[in-house]
């Protein structure tokens, strides 16, 4: 017998990891050059 | 080339050219998604999976595009010294790994029900899962080594990176040199087996996701070389506070 299966099952979890992921990226690269390049502007400071 | 080799002047392009990617990149990236989950058609044997497509081929582009942004820097490296390319190489490194592992996941999301099964050790899928291996030594190997070295001093990252590029081919060519449950290519350099419902959208998520790697890549970059010169800064600190 063939197992039955939704499609859309299969597309939302693939969407839900790409796209997470790929949001996920993009916010922690944001966030570590920030707090990266305010570090180095602590340290130019006397 | 050395043009663009000074850190000041790629700090000034990357500060304007960074949010311009990502921006551009979220924005054409998303309206891609959005087209091919509700206005692109349902694929004739595939039916509604074929929509996981405008994820997974923009990931397994990127994943082997981020490979060879790291040979391409290790070249650079190794051959002309480029003061930015280890930090180009190293900036590759994350994205690359994340949308090689997307790639596998979505792959794998595919294949239960396109082929009845979630993996097989194919040579498509094998050497794509050594690539996410090799990105993750590679990672490794680069940490390991003392980052604050000058470029061409720390050769090892530059040298796996060069040799790790034999797999991209391997890649590419495996649904070709061998029988495969992997499609060969739909998409050549010039024309394509593909319609033209599926083809705009593909090549539109294609470009998107291209952009937020670039946008990330620089924003990688800009970290790194912040966390550079902080680091020489406060080592210049406290060589001028010891007393000899």
């Amino acid at each position: 017998m063939r197992e039955a299966m939704d499609p859309w099952t299969f597309v939302v979890a693939s969407y839900a990891i790409g796209v997470g992921a790929t949001l996920g990226m993009v916010v922690w690269s944001l966030i570590s050059m920030r707090r990266a390049e305010s570090r180095r502007d602590r340290a130019r400071k006397p | 080339m050395h043009g663009f080799a000074n850190p000041a002047r790629f700090l000034r392009n990357a500060r304007w050219l960074m949010p311009l990617c990502l921006g551009v990149g979220l924005g054409v990236a998303g309206l891609a998604l959005i087209w091919g989950v509700m206005l692109a058609p349902a694929e004739r044997l595939q039916g509604e999976t074929v929509r996981i497509m405008y994820l997974h081929v923009p990931a397994a582009w990127l994943g082997m595009a981020g490979w060879m942004g790291i040979a391409g820097a290790s070249l650079a490296e190794l051959v002309w010294r480029h003061p930015l390319a280890a930090i180009a190489a190293r900036a590759c490194a994350l994205p690359g790994t994340v949308f090689t592992a997307v790639c596998l996941l979505t792959g794998s999301l595919w294949g239960r029900p396109a082929w009845g099964t979630w993996w097989v050790w194919d040579g498509r899928l094998t050497s794509m899962l050594v690539l996410l291996f090799l990105y993750f030594g590679w990672i490794a190997l680069s940490q390991a080594s003392d980052s604050s070295a000058g470029a061409g001093e720390n050769r090892a990252p530059a040298i796996f990176g060069l040799v790790g590029a034999v797999n991209v081919p391997i890649i590419h060519y495996s649904v070709i040199w061998w029988n495969s449950q992997h499609q060969p290519p739909s998409i050549t350099l010039g024309k394509s087996a593909m319609s033209g419902d599926f083809l705009v959208p593909l090549l539109a998520a294609m470009l998107g996701f291209t952009l937020i790697f670039a946008g990330v890549v620089l924003a990688r970059m800009r970290a790194i070389l912040a966390d550079q010169q902080a680091e020489a800064r406060l080592r210049r600190k406290a060589f001028s506070q010891v007393e000899f």
